[in-house]
């Protein structure tokens, strides 16, 4: 047995091309939280990996790891990545944030892109996401005009703000049409989890919804709602495969676009550390085709769209009230990204309690 | 036809000790052609799955960290499976032992001394075998299946950890996320050699913990005991052996030890409590015990085999594009020709004809 392991690493030796002829190649790494296969969050980054690879061709060399659990294994994964020679590693899941940061200390040479975190301890660590809940108020107005209960159900991963902030932004945008309208979350407490996602849609078309939106990554609650006949929209990619009489449109993550910016920043050797909260304008959110609705909701959807698009319009604009109903911001008063950034409460008319 | 198992009136020594080379030899063919299928070079990816990780120092360190918890928490088992004590539940004892021993830099963040990663391991140990006293005593009291009863308090023990660090135990400073707050630096298992690579002392546990149980089981009294119970209760009783006070044992043993590697990990490997930071070690660790035929030492060697598969996996990905779920595969194929190696050295296949199925039917039970 020896003897053939033995023979059998002298003739992979041998196979084997040595590290030096990634030499001019610049190598691009990323790490996903589920499986590339998930149609949600995974998927849309590998797209991204996969507009790199069409962007350079032969200049970039790429690998990924998917499906890496958020405990000791994703330091030692990272490391992996790191020592392979990658010169840049995207890591997208908000769990890697002190993994990524460790990792960053131990090599400085190696730049690091955190997605949807807030710790950049390094020089050579940036954090970056998107204004997902732009793409939400316009979901929002679509929802208000086609619900006849005036109710949506919301399917909520975790109670971070970002989430928080679909929440509240989805909420505005339906009181933009319909002042009364209400909102019921349901949070699974994952990312990826088709049957729990599954059963949070269920009890919520069984609890009076007609319109299910979601903010977890698989392409279960889509399917739900077309089983049962209601309207519903995608996440994090366009999944109208999923439910073609069903979808009304998707918020579409395109990180191709960054990441095809920071991988020429690495050749040119001009990258440096930011933080990018990347919007509808910059293309980073894209809404998916407004389908399975009237021509005058798909009209409004655009006109708002376009509006949030120029930055004529910004989807937390006051007056807006808090859930207890105490004031949050004046008429007119705009929110601040910073603020946003750790926001913990909901807006007045969520029917659910922030979890704490 | 019909195929059926007999068993073997005696077993081959010699099969015996050759056959988990034999099960490795079998994956490696098995493996090649699967590679090959998927049009990867069989001798490159099996390169970077079993010897590229051995190759730098590094990587033996993560190893180390890897195969830590497994090697403790199957010694343990391999207590109570010995003793005929079906321990299901080392996972939630697992994750309670970590959650016992993270209460002092979680809920005491102030409180910075030497004596703080001490205290920590012991209420790590006697967290993971509190828990693991629950269906000891449910057993000896009620005469309940512990099979069923540890295996629903790994439920209880990860909804109870999912509560603490979504609510009470939340890190302050953390814009909501559930995770609890860092380890202060005296709350943090130190690295066995901080030069190299990131290993804890975890490691060490593991290993002192295997000799320890390898001692009790083949030199004591006790390991008598433990054995004797096991394999006949009966006899166990006209030796004055008491079954009830076995189980409790059995239970305290690995419950400590399955705590003492939560709380290794936990303070080691991460620095803080998360919703979901064990792979499912505990469970993994069942199959390291069997691999490892239930003997302490064989225990380390299964669990550094296991852990390879996992660091081989992740270079194969990297360097050769395997997918994740052939990777798995491949880890399935592993334990299958273990288990297959195994059978057939204590059964052989018999094929039956339809004909003569009349004659023999008597024969089989």
């Amino acid at each position: 047995m020896r003897k053939t392991l033995l023979a059998l690493a002298a003739s992979a030796a041998v196979l084997i091309p040595g590290g030096a002829m990634a030499q001019d190649k610049t190598k691009a790494c990323w790490i996903y939280i589920g499986p590339i296969g998930d149609f949600g969050w995974s998927y849309q980054h590998h797209q991204g990996l996969l507009d790199v690879e069409k962007e350079f061709g032969d200049k970039v060399e790429t690998a990924f790891l998917e499906s890496v659990p958020e405990s000791a294994d994703a330091e030692r994964a990272l490391e992996r990545l790191a020592r392979s020679g990658c010169d840049i590693i995207f890591t997208t899941s908000f769990g890697y944030m002190d993994p990524t940061n460790k990792i960053a200390g131990r090599f400085p040479d190696v730049k690091f892109e955190h997605a949807t975190g807030y710790k950049r301890e390094h020089e050579n660590v940036s954090t970056y996401n998107s204004k997902f809940h732009e793409g939400r108020y316009v979901q929002g107005v679509i929802a208000a005009k086609m619900s006849e209960a005036g109710v949506a159900g919301y399917i909520a991963s975790f109670p971070i703000p970002e989430v928080v902030m679909g929440i509240n932004a989805f909420l505005l945008g339906a009181q933009s049409v319909n002042p009364d309208f209400k909102v019921k979350v349901v949070w699974a407490n994952t990312w990826f989890d088709p049957g729990k996602e599954a059963d949070a849609a269920k009890a919520l078309i069984d609890q009076g919804v007609d319109i299910i939106t979601q903010h977890t990554d698989s392409t279960a609650p889509i399917q739900v709602a077309a089983e049962r006949g209601i309207k519903a929209f995608g996440q994090a990619s366009d999944m109208i495969a999923f439910g073609p009489e069903t979808q009304l449109t998707s918020i579409i993550d395109d990180w191709g676009p960054y990441y095809i910016e920071r991988v020429k920043a690495v050749m040119d050797g001009t990258w440096e550390q930011v933080d990018v909260w990347g919007d509808m304008a910059e293309g980073h959110v894209v809404m998916a085709p407004y389908t399975n609705m009237p021509d005058d909701v798909k009209a409004l959807a655009e006109e708002t769209e376009a509006k949030i698009k120029s930055h004529e319009f910004n989807p937390f604009t006051g007056p807006i009230n808090k859930q207890d109903g105490t004031q949050w911001l004046a008429d007119g008063e705009v929110a601040e990204d910073g603020f946003l950034l750790g926001l913990n409460f909901y807006v007045e008319g969520v029917d659910d309690q922030l979890p704490q | 036809m019909r195929i059926e198992l007999v068993k073997r009136p005696q077993h081959s020594k010699l099969f015996s000790a050759l056959s988990p080379f034999l099960a490795f030899g079998l994956t490696i063919v098995a493996g090649a052609v699967l590679f090959a299928l998927l049009g990867k070079n069989p001798a490159t990816t099996l390169y970077y799955y079993f010897i590229d990780p051995l190759t730098e120092v590094w990587s033996l360190h993560e190893l180390a960290i890897k195969a830590a918890p497994l090697i403790l928490i199957a010694v343990g088992l391999s207590v109570c499976f010995l003793s005929n004590n079906w321990n299901i539940g080392a996972e939630g004892q697992f994750l309670m032992g970590a959650v016992a021993g993270s209460m002092l830099p979680v809920l005491f963040p102030e409180f910075q001394f030497w004596i703080v990663l001490p205290l920590m391991l012991l209420m790590g140990m006697a967290g993971g075998a509190a828990y693991a006293a629950i269906p000891a005593f449910l057993k000896v009291r009620f005469n309940t299946n512990e099979i069923l009863t540890s295996l629903m308090l790994v439920y209880v023990a990860q909804l109870f950890l999912d509560w603490l660090v979504r609510g009470p135990w939340r890190n302050p400073a953390g814009f909501n996320f559930p995770e609890t707050r860092n380890f202060h630096s005296y709350a943090i298992l130190p690295e066995i050699l901080p030069d190299s690579g990131r290993a804890h002392w975890g490691f060490v546990f593991a290993l002192v913990a295997a000799l320890l149980v390898w001692f009790l089981l083949s030199k004591t009294l006790k390991g008598f005991e433990v054995k004797v119970l096991g394999q006949s209760p009966r006899a166990g009783r006209f030796a004055g052996f008491s079954a009830g006070r076995m189980v409790i044992f059995a239970f305290l043993v690995s419950g400590a030890l399955a705590g003492l590697a939560g709380i290794s990990e936990v303070s080691g490997a991460i620095g803080q409590l998360r919703p979901s930071f064990s792979p499912g070690y505990g469970f993994t660790a069942i199959i390291v015990a069997f691999l490892g035929r239930l003997n302490p030492l064989g225990i380390v060697a299964a669990g550094l085999v296991l852990a390879l598969t996992y660091l081989g996996g992740e270079a194969a990905q990297i360097s050769v594009g395997l997918s994740d779920k052939v990777v798995r595969a491949f880890q399935g194929m592993i334990l299958f020709f273990v288990l297959a190696c195994d059978t057939m050295i204590h059964y052989q296949i018999r094929f039956v004809r339809p004909q003569a199925a009349g004659a023999g039917e008597t024969s089989h039970v």
